[in-house]
C-alpha cells in the first residue's frame, strides 16, 4: 500500500482528484452565496453614506433611513445636476470605462491613481435638494494596497467638512485600516476644504505627524502612505478635475463661470 | 484512547496554545472584543474539526511525498469556505476580522492537528480531536477576550459594564489592553495557572545551577 501510494500515478491521481473536489465546495460556496454578499455590501455602503452624514445611529432601518438621502447625478465637467442617468442605478466604474461618460488621465493629473476616471458622478443630498444641508461626495483613489472607495460628507456651504468614511479598502488592519478608526475620523468634523472663498485648489490634507489648523488632520503613525492616498484623493476629487465646480455652486466667493475658466486653464496645462 | 479524552485533554491538559504554544499570532490580534473572539474561536472549530475529518478519511490515499500539500488545499478550502460564509451572513465581524479569517489557513494549529493526528486515527476520533483543539483555542480567545474587553474598554460582548470616563462614567480603561502585545501578558498568566493546577506540564531544567563554592573550598 505504502509503496503504490507514492508512484507516480498514485501522486498525480490523488493531486488531482482532490483540486477536482476542492474547486467545486469553494465555486459552488461562492456563486451560491454572491447574491446576500452583494446584498450585504449594498447595505454596507448605503450605512456608510448614514454614517457620515451623522444620520446612522446603530439598530436603525437602513433602507428606510436612506430614503430621506437624495441621490442626484452630477456632471463634473459643468458642475449641473443631469437626468441622462438613474441615480439608482448609475454605474461609478461603467461610467469610467465607458468613452462616451469617461476620460483618460495621464501623468500628473492622476494624483488619485485612477488612470481612468468619469465624467458623472452621483452624489448624495441631505435635506432641501435645492439648499441642501449636506453634500455626500463619493471619493476613491490608490492607498498603499489598493483601491479605497468611501465618501465625504460636506456642510451646504459646499467648503466645511462633516465627516470621511471608506467602505472598501485593503489597507494593513491596525496601521492603514485606521482610517476608518472612529476616533481619527472625527478629526474631520468642521475642517475647511479650501483656504479662501476664491480658491479653487483645496488646502485640506491629511499632515504628518499632528496637523495644525483648519485645513490639516492628524496623521496615522505606521501608516504614511495610506495617509498621502487619503491627501491624494481629496485633492483630486475636490478639484476642478472632480467636484470642484459642483461645490462652486454652494460657496458664496467664486462664480461658477471662474471655475470652469479654471478648468480650462488646467486642461491647456495638461494637453 | 476514549472518545471523552480526545474531546477535553486539549481544553487544559494539552491545551493548543498555553502547552503546545500554537497559534498565537490570531489570539493577539482578535482578542480586543468578545464578539469577535468568539465568532473566531467557531471559525477555527469548524475548520479543524472538519479538516481533520477530511484528512483522516483519505489518509491511507495520501502519498506521504505530497501529504502537507493535501493537507493545505484542504484546509485553505474549507477557510475560503468560511470566509464565505461569513461575508454572506455576518459581514460587520467579517469586516472586522479582516484578515485573519483568510489566516486561519496558517494557524499552526489546524496544521498540526491534521499532520499529528488525523494522519493516524480513524475520522471519528480525528473530528473529535478537531473539535477539541478548537474548544482549546477558543477557549484561551474568550478568556483573553474578556479581559481585555473587559478592562480596555470596560464591556463584555459590547454590553457596558464598567462605565468608562469618555462615557461619563468612572472608569479608566487600560488603553494597554487594547493593543496586541497585552494579550501575551494575559496568556502567560494563563499558561501559569495551568501549569500551577498541571504540574507535569512544567518542563524539566535545561540545565542545573551548581551551587556556589564554599570559602574553604577555595582556599
Amino acid at each position: 500500500m505504502a509503496q503504490s501510494n507514492n508512484s507516480i500515478k498514485k501522486v498525480l491521481t490523488v493531486a488531482f482528484a482532490l483540486c477536482i473536489v476542492c474547486s467545486i465546495i469553494v465555486s459552488t460556496a461562492a456563486v451560491a452565496l454572491r447574491p446576500m454578499q452583494l446584498l450585504n455590501e449594498e447595505l454596507d455602503r448605503k450605512t456608510n453614506i448614514l454614517r457620515v452624514a451623522n444620520l446612522y445611529e446603530p439598530g436603525i432601518d437602513v433602507e428606510s433611513a436612506f430614503r430621506e438621502v437624495a441621490p442626484r447625478v452630477v456632471d463634473m465637467r459643468t458642475g449641473e445636476y443631469t437626468d441622462e442617468f438613474n441615480p439608482e442605478t448609475f454605474d461609478h466604474f461603467q461610467a469610467a470605462r465607458d468613452p462616451a461618460t469617461g476620460r483618460t488621465l495621464s501623468g500628473d493629473r492622476d494624483i488619485a491613481g485612477l488612470s481612468r476616471v468619469e465624467n458623472y458622478a452621483t452624489v448624495y443630498l441631505v435635506g432641501d435638494t435645492d439648499n441642501p444641508e449636506q453634500i455626500i461626495l463619493p471619493v476613491r483613489g490608490q492607498g498603499l494596497w489598493g483601491l479605497m472607495r468611501g465618501y465625504m460628507s460636506i456642510e451646504g456651504d459646499g467648503n466645511t467638512i462633516v465627516g470621511i468614511t471608506y467602505y472598501e479598502h485593503s489597507e494593513t488592519p491596525g496601521l492603514g485600516a485606521e482610517v476608518n478608526n472612529p476616533r481619527w475620523q472625527a478629526q474631520w468634523e468642521g475642517k475647511k476644504i479650501f483656504s479662501d472663498d476664491e480658491s479653487l485648489v483645496p488646502a485640506i490634507r491629511v499632515a504628518r505627524g499632528s496637523g495644525t489648523g483648519e485645513h490639516q488632520v492628524d496623521g496615522l503613525s505606521g501608516a504614511t502612505l495610506t495617509a498621502n492616498g487619503v491627501t491624494n484623493m481629496l485633492q483630486f476629487w475636490l478639484s476642478p478635475e472632480g467636484f470642484g465646480e459642483y461645490l462652486a455652486r454652494f460657496r458664496g466667493g467664486v462664480d461658477p463661470e471662474d471655475a470652469q475658466e479654471a478648468d480650462v486653464e488646467l486642461e491647456a496645462e495638461g494637453a | 484512547m476514549s472518545a471523552k479524552s480526545v474531546l477535553t485533554t486539549p481544553l487544559t491538559k494539552n491545551n493548543p496554545i498555553a502547552l503546545q504554544v500554537l497559534g498565537i499570532c490570531s489570539a493577539l490580534a482578535v482578542t480586543t472584543s468578545m464578539s469577535v473572539s468568539l465568532v473566531m474561536s467557531l471559525a477555527v472549530i469548524f475548520v479543524t474539526a472538519f479538516s481533520n475529518l477530511f484528512v483522516s478519511l483519505i489518509r491511507n490515499h495520501i502519498p506521504s511525498s505530497i501529504r502537507i500539500i493535501v493537507q493545505m488545499t484542504i484546509i485553505a478550502s474549507l477557510v475560503i469556505v468560511v470566509d464565505q460564509i461569513l461575508k454572506a451572513y455576518a459581514y460587520e465581524m467579517s469586516k472586522q476580522l479582516s484578515v485573519f479569517v483568510g489566516l486561519i489557513i496558517t494557524n499552526c494549529i489546524v496544521m498540526g492537528r491534521a499532520e499529528g493526528f488525523a494522519m493516524q486515527n480513524t475520522p471519528g476520533l480525528s473530528f473529535l480531536d478537531g473539535v477539541g483543539n478548537g474548544l482549546g483555542y477558543g477557549l484561551v480567545l474568550m478568556l483573553v477576550g474578556f479581559v481585555r474587553e473587559l478592562f480596555g474598554s470596560g464591556s463584555v460582548f459590547g454590553f457596558t459594564v464598567l462605565q468608562t470616563v469618555q462615557d461619563g462614567g468612572w472608569y479608566v480603561p487600560n488603553g494597554l489592553l487594547l493593543l496586541p502585545p497585552s494579550a501575551f501578558f494575559i496568556i502567560g498568566l494563563f499558561i501559569w495557572v495551568l501549569r500551577e493546577m498541571n504540574p507535569e506540564q512544567v518542563e524539566e531544567n535545561e540545565f542545573v545551577m551548581r551551587k556556589n563554592t564554599m570559602p574553604k573550598e577555595a582556599v
